[in-house]
């Protein structure tokens, strides 16, 4: 479903990424792992499609279409979700509303006619019951004066309405108390399936005790430096990330 | 010599008005240039009463000797006041439009944007309606529905006509002739516009909307407007202009007074969109309108809302004189930019009267080579004790080449006053934008989505069906903002 090839990413004149190859089929979970500073983000936003970063080699093919061709829009109506590490605060704008403009431009872009009303009701209110959010706060301008907890359980309420194929979740897990990080894993793992596939980004082994990743890849310095099981984030969690200016 | 120029030389020929030479006086708009000579042509062709034309040939005397006002941030050439022609009726059935077929189709696809009806589509673009009857019942109906309730709601000139005793009790009150140059300019030379009535205790049963005066198809560059809400009345006043007007640089300087007696409320909404010039500043709408409300009663309340999203130049401060003891004045403002337009636009709260409170949020949009400055004054008199202000200004700014400016001005001579002010200035957020997109909503619709929400505050004060015209207009005016 994804096949990131040999990708070099730059900021200005700063190399970030540094040769990532990376091949996700549909139906798998992987966790991207490493610490700070590693280009995780980078390339959680490069795939959903950020302004800002040159791509000076290769290529990430989605589906078999050129991804980084496409609008941030266009990758959203093709699939493509990302959930924010820092979500964005809208004012004046409601959760409900951005969420009713999200699918009706979505189901728009794949030639599906507007999603009546009040079935769109009756389908986020049972999403907003799955995510334990108070009904309430869908009418609030988007995560403004929600806590942390609270703007990643809306990432994923969106990412429950919206129904992606392919999930980049950046950091997700961070700043969530057990019951909250409990939450967001039953969400992503309502979302497993056969047809989609999931990335993790993490720097913590946390969320996958929740969400078993069938891959994990460790990332420093721009590029993949081991990929292997679910017991190489295990080991991770035990020897941390020193090793790696070694390895 | 024109004919209009003709007529008139028949006319002062006559000397002093008389009725027989309305008939003879058929022309549709007389030539451009403005003296006394013209201020009687107007007078006579609307029969005004010998009072009224003497205060238009005062104010036209002291509007010769006034300057035009520079201290706006706002630039445009020299307008020649003697090139514009000050009377203009309504044009005949036959020289409009027969049907929507012959009206430019950008118009009218501005107008489907907008959603509005066929029926106001017709209205707007001046097509000639067979179906006239249709509005006529419908203006009928509403009518009667007033007069049970005392409401008087009619064109000025024809007031000027029905209730001359009301019409010059209050009539340049709240805005003298003499109070500034457009003001003045108004004042000799004013040709149509509203007249409100709403007596002692009564709620106006409807909401008063210039959509349904008839007689008012064409309005005119110079409307002047009063609104009287006596002791315990309450009043909502929409102020609509949705029609892109097709003209080069035009003048448009209004004219309107408000005046609440004891514990009345008047609300007065609205939403200007004249036609703002193109791309590159050709063309487009002057508006330099004074606006005042006076709350002269006791716990009186006047609130201003507009929308500004059209003209090429605006200048507009509509403002509220805090007379009464307990009154409150309030302005909630949302002013857009984009192309070449410029605003300079705010408010005034004058405090007078003690307990008196006031209200003003402004949010500002700048697109494009868009300017704008808000510019307020809150005032506390000495009288003014336990007065109370809260500001709210914000500016939004889209793309590289737009600016914005604030200019808060308080002048407080009372101790007991307090007066707090937020102000932001922000460029439209790329990571909002960015966001909204990887939800699949494209950058237009996201940053009409994001300026929305920023207006979110001042939409809500406006009524149900503005609120929702005021979302589309703001969609259509940022078209090709971004991008």
């Amino acid at each position: 479903m994804l096949e990131i090839e040999n990708l070099h990413a730059r900021v200005g004149d700063t190399k970030i990424l540094n040769g990532i190859t990376l091949s996700v089929k549909a139906g798998e979970v992987h966790a991207v792992m490493g610490p700070n500073g590693s280009g995780k983000s980078t390339l959680a936003h490069l795939l959903a499609g950020r302004a800002g970063y040159a791509v000076t080699e290769g290529r990430i093919l989605y589906d078999g279409k050129d991804l980084l061709s496409l609008t941030p829009e266009a990758r959203a109506g093709e699939g493509v979700f990302l959930g924010f590490q820092y979500p964005v605060e809208i004012p004046g704008v409601s959760t409900l509303y951005l969420l009713k403009t999200a699918v009706n431009a979505q189901r728009k872009y794949r030639g599906q006619s507007e999603i009546d009303a009040l079935d769109f009701l009756a389908w986020i209110r049972d999403r907003v019951k799955k995510v334990r959010m108070d009904i309430e706060m869908l009418h609030r301008g988007v995560n403004e004066g929600f806590s942390g907890g609270e703007k990643k359980r809306n990432e994923i309420l969106q990412m429950l309405v919206l129904e992606p194929r392919l999930m980049i979740l950046d950091e997700t897990d961070s700043g969530l108390d057990i019951d909250a990080l409990r939450i967001v894993a039953d969400g992503i793992n309502a979302l497993r399936s056969p047809e989609r596939a999931i990335l993790l980004v993490t720097h913590y082994q946390r969320l996958l005790e929740y969400v078993q990743p069938d891959r994990v890849h460790v990332l420093a310095r721009g590029r993949i430096v081991r990929s292997g099981g679910p017991e190489l984030a295990h080991e991770l969690e035990a020897k941390g990330y020193g090793w790696l200016d070694a390895a | 010599m024109s004919t209009s120029r003709r007529e008139i030389e028949t006319l002062l020929r006559g000397g002093e008005y008389s009725a027989g030479f309305v008939t003879k006086l058929d022309a549709d708009t007389i030539a451009p240039g403005l003296s006394e000579d013209v201020i009687r042509f107007i007078s006579a062709k609307k029969q005004e009463p010998a009072w009224l034309l003497d205060g238009r040939l005062a104010a036209f005397r002291r509007w010769q000797k006034m300057r035009e006002p520079r201290w706006a941030h706002v630039q445009y050439p020299q307008i020649d006041y003697q090139a514009i022609s000050y009377y203009s009726a309504p044009k005949s059935l036959k020289d409009r439009p027969k049907s929507l077929a012959e009206v430019d189709p950008k118009l009218l696809e501005t107008y489907k944007k907008l959603g509005i009806p066929l029926a106001e589509q017709e209205r707007l673009a001046g097509v000639a309606m067979d179906v006239v009857f249709d509005s006529v019942s419908i203006a009928t109906t509403f009518r009667e529905k007033l007069r049970e309730a005392g409401v008087l709601f009619c064109p000025i000139s024809e007031a000027v006509r029905e209730y001359p005793d009301l019409v010059r009790k209050y009539l340049g009150t709240v805005v003298p002739p003499g109070d500034n140059f457009y003001a003045a300019l108004n004042s000799a030379v004013f040709t149509d516009g509203s007249f409100v009535y709403i007596p002692k205790g009564v709620r106006c049963p409807m909401e008063l909307s210039t959509y349904f005066r008839i007689n008012e198809r064409n309005t005119g560059q110079f409307e002047r407007t009063l609104i009287i809400a006596e002791e315990g009345s309450y009043v909502s006043y929409l102020e609509g202009c949705t029609a892109p007007q097709r003209d080069e640089h035009q003048l448009h300087a209004a004219v309107v007074e408000l005046v609440a007696l004891d514990q009345a409320q008047i609300k007065y909404s609205t939403v200007q969109n004249w036609y703002p010039g193109d791309e590159n500043g050709k063309g487009g709408i002057y508006n330099f309108v004074t606006k005042r409300g006076d709350c002269r009663g006791r716990a009186s309340k006047i609130s201003w809302t507009q929308i500004e999203t059209g003209s090429a130049i605006t200048w507009k401060y509509p403002s509220c004189i805090l007379r009464g003891d307990g009154s409150t004045g309030e302005f909630y403002s949302v002013a857009l930019t984009h192309h070449r337009q410029q605003a300079d636009t705010g408010t005034k709260m004058l405090h007078v009267g003690r307990n008196t409170t006031s209200t003003i949020v402004s949010k500002g949009i700048s697109a494009g080579h868009g300017r704008q400055s808000y510019r307020g004054l809150v005032r506390v008199l000495p009288s003014a004790a336990g007065a109370r202000n809260y500001t709210r200004c914000d500016s939004l700014l889209i793309g590289e080449h737009c600016a914005a400016n604030t200019f808060p001005y308080t002048e407080v001579r009372n101790p007991t006053a307090q007066l707090e002010h937020e102000a932001t200035t922000s460029k439209i957020g790329e990571d909002q934008l960015y966001y909204c997109r990887s939800r699949g909503i494209s950058e237009e619709d996201a940053v009409s989505m994001v300026v929305n929400g920023f207006c979110k505050d001042v939409f809500k004060e406006l009524p149900m069906e503005f609120a929702v015209e005021a979302q589309k207009l703001m969609s259509v005016s940022l078209e090709g903002a971004v991008g």
